[in-house]
Protein backbone atom coordinates (compact mmCIF):
# COMPACT_ATOMS: atom_id res chain seq x y z
CA UNK A 1 0.00 0.00 0.00
CA UNK A 2 1.50 3.42 -0.98
CA UNK A 3 0.12 6.50 1.10
CA UNK A 4 0.35 9.27 -1.56
CA UNK A 5 1.70 12.72 0.50
CA UNK A 6 -1.30 15.08 0.24
CA UNK A 7 -0.18 18.45 -2.05
CA UNK A 8 -0.88 21.45 -0.02
CA UNK A 9 -1.93 24.56 -1.08
CA UNK A 10 -0.62 27.92 -0.49
CA UNK A 11 -3.06 28.86 2.04
CA UNK A 12 -2.33 25.75 3.56
CA UNK A 13 1.48 26.06 3.66
CA UNK A 14 1.03 29.80 5.43
CA UNK A 15 0.68 27.36 8.68
CA UNK A 16 -1.20 30.51 10.52
CA UNK A 17 -4.43 29.76 9.44
CA UNK A 18 -4.13 26.31 10.21
CA UNK A 19 -3.08 27.17 13.71
CA UNK A 20 -5.80 29.70 14.19
CA UNK A 21 -8.12 26.70 13.41
CA UNK A 22 -6.24 24.49 16.04
CA UNK A 23 -6.99 27.56 18.54
CA UNK A 24 -10.92 27.61 17.40
CA UNK A 25 -11.79 23.78 18.10
CA UNK A 26 -9.81 24.41 21.87
CA UNK A 27 -12.28 27.59 22.20
CA UNK A 28 -15.20 25.55 21.25
CA UNK A 29 -13.96 22.31 23.92
CA UNK A 30 -13.44 25.26 26.50
CA UNK A 31 -17.04 27.08 26.09
CA UNK A 32 -19.02 24.27 24.98
CA UNK A 33 -16.88 21.32 25.59
CA UNK A 34 -19.28 18.82 27.75
CA UNK A 35 -17.74 17.27 30.84
CA UNK A 36 -17.37 13.37 30.51
CA UNK A 37 -15.55 13.07 33.51
CA UNK A 38 -17.04 10.53 36.09
CA UNK A 39 -16.78 11.75 39.68
CA UNK A 40 -15.39 8.26 40.66
CA UNK A 41 -15.71 7.72 44.42
CA UNK A 42 -19.82 9.69 44.44
CA UNK A 43 -20.96 8.55 41.26
CA UNK A 44 -20.07 4.92 39.89
CA UNK A 45 -20.61 2.94 36.05
CA UNK A 46 -22.90 0.57 35.94
CA UNK A 47 -20.91 -2.84 35.38
CA UNK A 48 -22.01 -4.57 31.98
CA UNK A 49 -23.25 -8.16 32.20
CA UNK A 50 -20.33 -10.86 31.92
CA UNK A 51 -18.02 -8.26 33.95
CA UNK A 52 -14.82 -10.35 35.34
CA UNK A 53 -14.66 -8.82 38.63
CA UNK A 54 -13.40 -10.49 42.19
CA UNK A 55 -14.24 -14.27 42.28
CA UNK A 56 -16.41 -15.83 44.71
CA UNK A 57 -18.02 -19.31 45.99
CA UNK A 58 -21.61 -19.68 45.79
CA UNK A 59 -24.40 -21.75 47.88
CA UNK A 60 -27.25 -23.48 45.77
CA UNK A 61 -30.37 -22.58 46.51
CA UNK A 62 -30.30 -24.82 49.50
CA UNK A 63 -27.86 -23.27 50.91
CA UNK A 64 -25.12 -25.86 50.51
CA UNK A 65 -21.66 -25.02 49.39
CA UNK A 66 -21.73 -25.90 45.36
CA UNK A 67 -17.77 -26.97 45.96
CA UNK A 68 -16.46 -30.44 46.04
CA UNK A 69 -12.99 -29.25 46.24
CA UNK A 70 -12.10 -30.99 43.23
CA UNK A 71 -8.73 -28.47 43.21
CA UNK A 72 -9.07 -28.42 39.49
CA UNK A 73 -9.82 -24.45 39.92
CA UNK A 74 -6.56 -24.21 41.85
CA UNK A 75 -4.77 -26.65 39.51
CA UNK A 76 -5.58 -24.08 36.48
CA UNK A 77 -4.95 -20.66 38.53
CA UNK A 78 -2.39 -18.72 36.39
CA UNK A 79 -1.08 -16.70 39.66
CA UNK A 80 -1.77 -19.52 41.97
CA UNK A 81 -4.28 -17.65 44.16
CA UNK A 82 -5.93 -20.20 45.02
CA UNK A 83 -5.92 -22.67 48.12
CA UNK A 84 -7.84 -25.17 48.82
CA UNK A 85 -7.75 -27.27 51.59
CA UNK A 86 -9.42 -30.43 51.02
CA UNK A 87 -11.80 -31.93 54.07
CA UNK A 88 -9.40 -35.43 53.98
CA UNK A 89 -11.23 -38.75 54.95
CA UNK A 90 -13.60 -36.92 57.47
CA UNK A 91 -17.19 -37.80 56.61
CA UNK A 92 -19.60 -34.92 57.41
CA UNK A 93 -23.02 -36.53 58.25
CA UNK A 94 -24.60 -33.15 59.29
CA UNK A 95 -25.10 -32.17 55.58
CA UNK A 96 -26.76 -35.64 54.08
CA UNK A 97 -25.28 -37.91 51.40
CA UNK A 98 -23.64 -34.78 49.16
CA UNK A 99 -20.37 -35.14 47.91
CA UNK A 100 -17.08 -33.77 50.17
CA UNK A 101 -16.31 -29.99 50.88
CA UNK A 102 -13.52 -27.88 51.20
CA UNK A 103 -12.35 -27.61 54.61
CA UNK A 104 -10.66 -24.22 53.33
CA UNK A 105 -10.81 -22.25 50.34
CA UNK A 106 -8.66 -19.15 50.12
CA UNK A 107 -8.33 -16.80 47.25
CA UNK A 108 -5.05 -13.94 48.05
CA UNK A 109 -6.71 -11.31 46.29
CA UNK A 110 -3.68 -9.44 45.65
CA UNK A 111 -2.44 -12.39 43.44
CA UNK A 112 -5.59 -12.92 41.42
CA UNK A 113 -5.61 -11.42 37.61
CA UNK A 114 -9.56 -11.83 37.26
CA UNK A 115 -9.09 -14.17 34.36
CA UNK A 116 -11.96 -16.30 35.13
CA UNK A 117 -10.16 -19.59 34.50
CA UNK A 118 -11.58 -20.75 37.58
CA UNK A 119 -15.04 -20.16 36.69
CA UNK A 120 -14.49 -21.70 33.14
CA UNK A 121 -12.97 -25.33 34.74
CA UNK A 122 -15.22 -25.41 37.88
CA UNK A 123 -17.46 -28.76 36.92
CA UNK A 124 -19.91 -27.41 39.82
CA UNK A 125 -20.29 -24.50 38.69
CA UNK A 126 -19.55 -22.83 42.32
CA UNK A 127 -16.82 -20.21 41.84
CA UNK A 128 -18.24 -17.13 39.98
CA UNK A 129 -16.66 -13.98 38.66
CA UNK A 130 -18.89 -11.35 40.48
CA UNK A 131 -18.67 -7.66 39.65
CA UNK A 132 -16.89 -6.32 42.63
CA UNK A 133 -13.87 -4.35 40.71
CA UNK A 134 -12.21 -2.56 43.46
CA UNK A 135 -11.32 -4.37 46.64
CA UNK A 136 -9.69 -2.81 49.48
CA UNK A 137 -7.51 -3.63 52.44
CA UNK A 138 -5.50 -2.40 55.64
CA UNK A 139 -3.24 -5.84 55.20
CA UNK A 140 -1.65 -8.24 52.57
CA UNK A 141 -3.24 -10.81 55.43
CA UNK A 142 -6.86 -9.27 54.96
CA UNK A 143 -6.70 -9.44 51.46
CA UNK A 144 -6.68 -13.19 51.13
CA UNK A 145 -10.44 -13.89 51.76
CA UNK A 146 -11.26 -17.40 53.45
CA UNK A 147 -13.76 -19.64 52.25
CA UNK A 148 -16.83 -17.84 54.64
CA UNK A 149 -15.87 -14.49 53.59
CA UNK A 150 -16.16 -15.43 49.83
CA UNK A 151 -19.44 -17.62 50.08
CA UNK A 152 -21.02 -14.57 51.80
CA UNK A 153 -19.91 -12.33 49.25
CA UNK A 154 -20.82 -14.52 46.61
CA UNK A 155 -24.40 -15.37 47.78
CA UNK A 156 -26.56 -17.72 46.48
CA UNK A 157 -27.12 -18.87 43.04
CA UNK A 158 -30.38 -19.99 41.11
CA UNK A 159 -29.74 -23.15 39.46
CA UNK A 160 -31.88 -24.69 37.48
CA UNK A 161 -31.12 -28.17 38.02
CA UNK A 162 -30.76 -28.69 41.98
CA UNK A 163 -28.33 -31.79 41.39
CA UNK A 164 -28.35 -32.71 45.44
CA UNK A 165 -32.04 -32.13 46.05
CA UNK A 166 -32.94 -35.85 45.93
CA UNK A 167 -29.71 -37.52 47.28
CA UNK B 1 -10.74 58.07 40.75
CA UNK B 2 -6.95 59.50 41.58
CA UNK B 3 -7.35 58.58 44.80
CA UNK B 4 -8.11 55.10 43.68
CA UNK B 5 -5.60 55.11 41.07
CA UNK B 6 -2.40 55.25 43.82
CA UNK B 7 -3.88 54.24 46.66
CA UNK B 8 -0.89 51.71 46.97
CA UNK B 9 1.43 54.72 46.20
CA UNK B 10 -0.44 56.47 49.06
CA UNK B 11 -0.27 53.93 51.19
CA UNK B 12 3.24 53.46 50.47
CA UNK B 13 4.08 56.86 51.47
CA UNK B 14 1.78 56.81 54.62
CA UNK B 15 3.26 53.73 56.35
CA UNK B 16 7.01 55.62 55.38
CA UNK B 17 6.05 59.05 57.06
CA UNK B 18 5.03 57.32 60.50
CA UNK B 19 8.77 56.14 60.60
CA UNK B 20 11.87 57.86 61.34
CA UNK B 21 13.79 59.65 58.52
CA UNK B 22 16.91 57.29 58.76
CA UNK B 23 15.19 53.94 57.95
CA UNK B 24 12.69 55.17 55.28
CA UNK B 25 14.80 54.31 52.18
CA UNK B 26 15.36 51.22 53.00
CA UNK B 27 11.72 50.27 54.38
CA UNK B 28 10.60 51.90 51.04
CA UNK B 29 12.70 49.24 49.07
CA UNK B 30 11.70 46.53 51.32
CA UNK B 31 8.19 47.53 50.91
CA UNK B 32 8.78 47.13 47.20
CA UNK B 33 9.71 43.99 47.70
CA UNK B 34 7.40 42.56 49.81
CA UNK B 35 5.10 43.92 47.12
CA UNK B 36 6.47 41.92 44.25
CA UNK B 37 6.91 39.11 45.83
CA UNK B 38 3.15 38.38 47.63
CA UNK B 39 1.03 39.76 44.40
CA UNK B 40 3.22 37.70 41.96
CA UNK B 41 3.37 34.91 44.60
CA UNK B 42 -0.15 34.90 44.23
CA UNK B 43 -0.11 34.84 40.71
CA UNK B 44 1.74 31.64 40.42
CA UNK B 45 -0.82 30.10 43.22
CA UNK B 46 -3.77 30.98 40.71
CA UNK B 47 -1.80 30.63 37.74
CA UNK B 48 -1.52 26.79 38.37
CA UNK B 49 -5.00 26.12 39.33
CA UNK B 50 -6.32 28.33 36.80
CA UNK B 51 -4.14 26.57 33.92
CA UNK B 52 -5.15 23.07 35.56
CA UNK B 53 -8.87 23.81 35.20
CA UNK B 54 -8.80 25.65 31.81
CA UNK B 55 -6.32 22.69 30.57
CA UNK B 56 -9.46 20.23 31.95
CA UNK B 57 -11.83 22.22 30.46
CA UNK B 58 -9.99 22.54 26.61
CA UNK B 59 -9.54 18.49 27.18
CA UNK B 60 -13.43 17.85 28.28
CA UNK B 61 -12.06 17.52 32.23
CA UNK B 62 -13.11 19.14 35.60
CA UNK B 63 -9.26 19.93 36.58
CA UNK B 64 -8.73 19.54 39.90
CA UNK B 65 -12.20 19.98 41.90
CA UNK B 66 -11.81 18.32 45.58
CA UNK B 67 -9.10 20.40 47.31
CA UNK B 68 -11.53 23.73 49.03
CA UNK B 69 -14.12 24.79 46.88
CA UNK B 70 -14.12 24.17 43.16
CA UNK B 71 -10.64 22.68 43.84
CA UNK B 72 -9.50 26.70 44.65
CA UNK B 73 -7.21 25.45 47.30
CA UNK B 74 -5.07 22.93 45.35
CA UNK B 75 -2.35 25.04 45.31
CA UNK B 76 -2.09 24.92 48.95
CA UNK B 77 -2.23 20.98 48.94
CA UNK B 78 0.09 21.11 46.16
CA UNK B 79 2.57 23.49 48.30
CA UNK B 80 2.13 21.27 51.73
CA UNK B 81 3.42 18.15 49.62
CA UNK B 82 5.82 19.62 47.92
CA UNK B 83 7.19 21.00 51.43
CA UNK B 84 6.79 17.79 53.47
CA UNK B 85 8.14 15.40 50.45
CA UNK B 86 11.89 14.38 50.16
CA UNK B 87 14.53 15.94 49.14
CA UNK B 88 16.85 13.03 46.95
CA UNK B 89 20.59 14.65 45.80
CA UNK B 90 21.92 11.90 43.80
CA UNK B 91 24.87 10.23 45.39
CA UNK B 92 27.40 11.25 42.28
CA UNK B 93 25.86 15.01 41.54
CA UNK B 94 27.78 18.05 42.16
CA UNK B 95 26.27 18.96 45.81
CA UNK B 96 26.85 22.72 46.06
CA UNK B 97 25.75 23.61 42.37
CA UNK B 98 22.50 21.36 42.23
CA UNK B 99 21.94 22.89 45.63
CA UNK B 100 22.84 26.63 44.58
CA UNK B 101 20.65 25.74 40.38
CA UNK B 102 16.94 25.98 41.94
CA UNK B 103 18.19 29.87 43.58
CA UNK B 104 19.84 30.58 40.73
CA UNK B 105 17.21 30.41 38.43
CA UNK B 106 14.60 31.89 40.88
CA UNK B 107 16.32 35.04 42.43
CA UNK B 108 17.37 37.08 39.48
CA UNK B 109 13.64 36.60 37.98
CA UNK B 110 12.66 38.43 41.01
CA UNK B 111 14.98 41.07 40.16
CA UNK B 112 13.16 41.42 36.41
CA UNK B 113 9.92 42.42 38.35
CA UNK B 114 11.58 45.61 39.79
CA UNK B 115 11.73 47.62 36.81
CA UNK B 116 8.30 46.55 35.20
CA UNK B 117 5.33 49.62 35.93
CA UNK B 118 2.56 47.94 37.38
CA UNK B 119 0.66 51.15 37.20
CA UNK B 120 0.93 54.98 37.30
CA UNK B 121 4.32 55.34 39.53
CA UNK B 122 4.52 52.48 40.29
CA UNK B 123 7.81 50.43 39.50
CA UNK B 124 9.98 49.77 41.76
CA UNK B 125 13.35 51.32 40.05
CA UNK B 126 12.96 53.81 37.97
CA UNK B 127 15.65 52.46 35.60
CA UNK B 128 17.08 54.42 32.75
CA UNK B 129 18.13 51.34 31.19
CA UNK B 130 15.12 48.93 32.21
CA UNK B 131 14.90 46.79 29.22
CA UNK B 132 18.36 46.03 29.13
CA UNK B 133 18.00 45.42 33.00
CA UNK B 134 15.75 42.78 31.88
CA UNK B 135 16.95 41.02 29.49
CA UNK B 136 20.77 41.17 31.50
CA UNK B 137 19.20 39.51 34.57
CA UNK B 138 16.51 37.04 32.02
CA UNK B 139 20.20 35.86 30.76
CA UNK B 140 20.44 33.90 34.63
CA UNK B 141 18.18 31.59 34.02
CA UNK B 142 20.24 29.94 31.01
CA UNK B 143 23.17 29.28 33.65
CA UNK B 144 20.77 28.09 36.41
CA UNK B 145 19.37 25.52 33.72
CA UNK B 146 22.74 24.40 32.59
CA UNK B 147 23.56 24.24 36.47
CA UNK B 148 21.15 21.73 37.33
CA UNK B 149 21.50 19.92 34.15
CA UNK B 150 25.32 19.58 34.60
CA UNK B 151 25.53 19.15 38.51
CA UNK B 152 23.03 16.20 38.50
CA UNK B 153 25.20 13.99 37.31
CA UNK B 154 22.51 12.45 34.91
CA UNK B 155 22.41 11.49 31.03
CA UNK B 156 18.59 12.97 30.92
CA UNK B 157 19.38 16.17 33.06
CA UNK B 158 21.95 16.88 30.93
CA UNK B 159 20.67 16.39 27.44
CA UNK B 160 17.86 18.45 29.15
CA UNK B 161 19.50 21.06 29.59
CA UNK B 162 21.74 21.56 26.19
CA UNK B 163 18.47 21.38 25.37
CA UNK B 164 17.09 23.89 27.35
CA UNK B 165 20.59 26.24 26.05
CA UNK B 166 20.22 25.84 22.63
CA UNK B 167 16.01 26.79 22.79
CA UNK B 168 16.61 29.67 25.31
CA UNK B 169 19.87 31.35 23.18
CA UNK B 170 18.10 30.99 19.79
CA UNK B 171 15.09 32.12 20.93
CA UNK B 172 16.62 35.34 23.14
CA UNK B 173 17.54 36.63 19.71
CA UNK B 174 14.21 36.97 18.18
CA UNK B 175 12.97 38.00 21.64
CA UNK B 176 15.37 41.25 21.60
CA UNK B 177 14.82 42.61 18.39
CA UNK B 178 11.47 42.01 18.73
CA UNK B 179 11.93 44.61 21.20
CA UNK B 180 14.11 46.80 19.71
CA UNK B 181 11.18 48.86 17.44
CA UNK B 182 9.63 50.04 20.36
CA UNK B 183 12.54 51.11 21.78
CA UNK B 184 14.32 52.70 18.66
CA UNK B 185 10.37 54.87 18.70
CA UNK B 186 9.82 55.73 22.17
CA UNK B 187 13.59 56.71 21.66
CA UNK B 188 14.12 55.31 25.24
CA UNK B 189 15.21 52.08 27.36
CA UNK B 190 13.41 53.07 30.32
CA UNK B 191 9.97 51.32 30.77
CA UNK B 192 8.36 54.05 32.57
CA UNK B 193 9.04 56.57 28.98
CA UNK B 194 7.98 53.59 26.91
CA UNK B 195 4.48 53.72 28.87
CA UNK B 196 4.21 57.51 28.98
CA UNK B 197 5.00 57.12 24.66
CA UNK B 198 2.04 55.04 24.12
CA UNK B 199 -0.45 57.62 25.82
CA UNK B 200 -3.46 59.86 24.73
CA UNK B 201 -6.18 58.30 22.29
CA UNK B 202 -6.91 58.45 18.77
CA UNK B 203 -10.90 58.51 18.23
CA UNK B 204 -10.90 57.11 22.01
CA UNK B 205 -9.14 54.30 21.51
CA UNK B 206 -5.95 54.31 22.61
CA UNK B 207 -2.44 54.24 20.90
CA UNK B 208 -0.69 51.44 22.02
CA UNK B 209 2.56 50.23 20.01
CA UNK B 210 0.32 46.51 19.08
CA UNK B 211 -2.11 49.14 16.73
CA UNK B 212 0.65 50.03 14.55
CA UNK B 213 1.74 47.45 11.89
CA UNK B 214 5.21 46.94 13.39
CA UNK B 215 3.82 47.07 17.00
CA UNK B 216 1.45 44.24 15.51
CA UNK B 217 3.84 41.92 13.97
CA UNK B 218 6.14 42.71 17.05
CA UNK B 219 3.28 41.53 19.36
CA UNK B 220 3.07 38.10 17.82
CA UNK B 221 6.93 37.56 17.54
CA UNK B 222 7.52 38.46 20.82
CA UNK B 223 5.12 37.01 22.11
CA UNK B 224 5.97 33.24 20.27
CA UNK B 225 9.53 33.89 21.54
CA UNK B 226 8.52 34.29 24.94
CA UNK B 227 7.09 31.06 25.17
CA UNK B 228 9.65 29.34 23.77
CA UNK B 229 12.00 31.52 26.54
CA UNK B 230 9.82 30.06 29.08
CA UNK B 231 10.31 27.01 28.15
CA UNK B 232 6.10 26.64 27.83
CA UNK B 233 4.30 24.27 25.85
CA UNK B 234 4.28 24.18 22.48
CA UNK B 235 8.46 24.57 23.23
CA UNK B 236 8.99 22.57 26.00
CA UNK B 237 11.17 20.38 24.93
CA UNK B 238 14.22 20.69 27.75
CA UNK B 239 11.46 18.73 29.69
CA UNK B 240 9.75 16.43 27.01
CA UNK B 241 8.80 13.72 28.87
CA UNK B 242 8.54 11.21 26.42
CA UNK B 243 12.24 11.34 25.48
CA UNK B 244 13.76 12.42 28.53
CA UNK B 245 11.96 12.15 31.34
CA UNK B 246 12.34 15.32 33.06
CA UNK B 247 15.18 16.91 31.25
CA UNK B 248 17.24 18.83 33.90
CA UNK B 249 14.56 18.52 36.04
CA UNK B 250 14.98 14.72 36.43
CA UNK B 251 16.85 14.60 39.83
CA UNK B 252 14.84 17.66 41.84
CA UNK B 253 12.55 17.10 43.71
CA UNK B 254 10.55 18.51 46.72
CA UNK B 255 11.37 21.97 47.59
CA UNK B 256 13.69 22.46 44.84
CA UNK B 257 11.87 21.29 42.23
CA UNK B 258 8.99 23.35 43.57
CA UNK B 259 11.69 26.35 43.23
CA UNK B 260 12.07 25.84 39.34
CA UNK B 261 8.59 25.34 38.87
CA UNK B 262 7.68 28.55 40.48
CA UNK B 263 11.00 30.05 38.52
CA UNK B 264 9.85 28.59 35.28
CA UNK B 265 6.13 30.62 36.32
CA UNK B 266 7.98 33.63 37.17
CA UNK B 267 9.97 34.07 33.90
CA UNK B 268 6.92 33.48 32.24
CA UNK B 269 5.12 36.68 34.02
CA UNK B 270 8.27 38.75 33.83
CA UNK B 271 8.23 38.09 30.08
CA UNK B 272 4.40 38.32 29.87
CA UNK B 273 4.54 42.02 31.88
CA UNK B 274 7.61 43.03 29.56
CA UNK B 275 5.28 42.50 26.64
CA UNK B 276 1.90 44.34 28.39
CA UNK B 277 4.46 46.88 28.69
CA UNK B 278 6.32 47.25 25.33
CA UNK B 279 3.34 46.71 22.74
CA UNK B 280 -0.37 46.67 25.13
CA UNK B 281 0.33 50.00 26.52
CA UNK B 282 1.11 49.36 30.31
CA UNK B 283 -1.17 50.61 32.58
CA UNK B 284 -3.55 52.39 30.37
CA UNK B 285 -6.55 52.15 29.57
CA UNK B 286 -7.66 50.32 25.77
CA UNK B 287 -10.45 53.62 25.27
CA UNK B 288 -10.90 56.79 26.71
CA UNK B 289 -13.98 56.40 28.23
CA UNK B 290 -12.41 53.50 30.47
CA UNK B 291 -9.43 56.48 31.62
CA UNK B 292 -11.73 55.80 35.11
CA UNK B 293 -10.13 52.38 36.00
CA UNK B 294 -7.41 52.40 38.35
CA UNK B 295 -3.94 52.18 36.38
CA UNK B 296 -2.89 49.09 38.00
CA UNK B 297 -6.21 47.22 37.51
CA UNK B 298 -5.85 48.54 33.33
CA UNK B 299 -2.40 46.32 33.90
CA UNK B 300 -2.97 43.47 35.43
CA UNK B 301 -6.20 42.49 33.25
CA UNK B 302 -3.66 42.79 30.46
CA UNK B 303 -1.54 40.35 32.02
CA UNK B 304 -4.07 38.14 33.08
CA UNK B 305 -5.53 38.05 29.16
CA UNK B 306 -2.13 37.25 28.15
CA UNK B 307 -2.04 34.85 30.67
CA UNK B 308 -4.63 32.86 29.31
CA UNK B 309 -3.50 33.09 26.10
CA UNK B 310 -0.50 30.90 26.97
CA UNK B 311 -2.97 28.71 28.69
CA UNK B 312 -4.82 28.36 25.92
CA UNK B 313 -1.50 28.09 23.24
CA UNK B 314 -0.27 25.18 25.97
CA UNK B 315 -4.20 23.20 25.30
CA UNK B 316 -3.33 23.45 21.68
CA UNK B 317 -0.31 22.91 19.99
CA UNK B 318 1.63 19.86 20.32
CA UNK B 319 5.26 19.58 20.82
CA UNK B 320 7.76 20.60 18.35
CA UNK B 321 10.69 18.50 17.08
CA UNK B 322 13.73 20.10 17.89
CA UNK B 323 14.93 20.79 14.56
CA UNK B 324 11.59 22.08 13.78
CA UNK B 325 12.45 24.23 16.85
CA UNK B 326 15.22 25.76 16.12
CA UNK B 327 14.78 26.16 12.26
CA UNK B 328 11.58 27.72 13.30
CA UNK B 329 13.83 30.28 15.54
CA UNK B 330 16.69 30.82 13.05
CA UNK B 331 14.60 31.04 9.58
CA UNK B 332 11.36 32.25 10.54
CA UNK B 333 11.29 34.01 13.43
CA UNK B 334 14.87 36.15 13.16
CA UNK B 335 14.46 37.15 9.71
CA UNK B 336 11.00 38.33 10.52
CA UNK B 337 12.07 40.33 13.29
CA UNK B 338 14.54 42.16 11.12
CA UNK B 339 11.86 42.68 8.61
CA UNK B 340 9.55 44.23 11.63
CA UNK B 341 12.62 46.13 12.07
CA UNK B 342 12.66 47.74 8.72
CA UNK B 343 9.00 48.07 9.01
CA UNK B 344 9.53 50.39 12.16
CA UNK B 345 11.85 52.81 10.29
CA UNK B 346 9.36 53.10 7.22
CA UNK B 347 6.66 53.51 9.84
CA UNK B 348 8.87 56.43 11.30
CA UNK B 349 10.02 58.23 9.17
CA UNK B 350 6.96 58.40 6.76
CA UNK B 351 5.06 59.72 9.52
CA UNK B 352 7.44 62.77 9.75
CA UNK B 353 6.64 65.21 6.91
CA UNK B 354 5.59 63.09 4.44
CA UNK B 355 2.52 63.12 5.60
CA UNK B 356 1.07 60.13 3.44
CA UNK B 357 -1.86 59.08 4.68
CA UNK B 358 -2.86 56.67 7.28
CA UNK B 359 -4.28 53.67 5.19
CA UNK B 360 -1.25 53.94 2.60
CA UNK B 361 1.05 53.46 5.77
CA UNK B 362 -0.73 50.45 6.63
CA UNK B 363 -0.63 49.45 3.32
CA UNK B 364 3.00 49.41 2.90
CA UNK B 365 3.73 47.95 6.30
CA UNK B 366 1.68 45.17 5.13
CA UNK B 367 3.26 44.93 1.66
CA UNK B 368 6.97 44.52 3.62
CA UNK B 369 5.75 42.13 6.19
CA UNK B 370 3.17 39.56 4.83
CA UNK B 371 5.43 38.42 1.61
CA UNK B 372 7.93 37.99 4.12
CA UNK B 373 5.64 36.31 6.35
CA UNK B 374 4.29 34.31 3.51
CA UNK B 375 8.35 33.54 1.68
CA UNK B 376 9.84 32.37 5.15
CA UNK B 377 6.54 30.25 6.18
CA UNK B 378 6.93 28.55 3.01
CA UNK B 379 10.60 28.07 3.44
CA UNK B 380 10.03 26.27 6.59
CA UNK B 381 9.21 23.28 4.62
CA UNK B 382 11.34 22.87 1.94
CA UNK B 383 10.04 21.25 -1.51
CA UNK B 384 11.66 17.63 -0.69
CA UNK B 385 10.56 15.33 -3.35
CA UNK B 386 7.06 13.25 -2.92
CA UNK B 387 7.84 10.87 0.04
CA UNK B 388 6.44 7.78 -0.59
CA UNK B 389 5.69 5.22 2.05
CA UNK B 390 6.16 1.89 2.03
CA UNK B 391 3.93 -0.84 4.16
CA UNK B 392 4.40 -4.42 4.04
CA UNK B 393 1.31 -6.25 2.65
Amino acid sequence: MIVKREKLNLWERLYGPAIVDGFKVTLRHFFFGKTVTMQYPEEKWTVPEGYRGAPYLVKDPEGRTKCVSCQLCEFVCPPKAIRITPPGPVVDTTTGNVEKRPKEFEIDMLRCIFCGYCQEVCPEEAIFLMKDYSLTGQSRAEMVYDKEKLLALGGVHQDKIWKWKNK
Amino acid sequence: MNNLDQIFVYAKYWLLSQLPGGVQSLVSIVLDIIAIIAVFGTCFALTTILERKGLGRIQNRYGPNRVGPCGLLQPMADAIKMLTKEDIVPFAADKVVHYLAPLVLTVPIWLAFSVIPFGREMSAIDLDAGVLFFFAVGGASELAVFMAGWSSRNKYSLVGAMRAIAQMISYEVPLVLATIPVIMLSGSLNLNKIVEAQSGYAFGVAQWNVFTPWGFAGFFLFLIAATAESNRSPFDLPEGESEIIAGFLTEYSGFKYALFFLGEYLGLFAVTALSVTLFLGGWHAPLQVLEFLPSWFCFFVKFAAIIAVFIWVRGTVPRLRFDQLLNFSWRFLVPLTLVNLLVAVVWHFTSLGAGLDQSLRWLISAAMIVPAYVYFGRALSPNRPTRIYQYAE
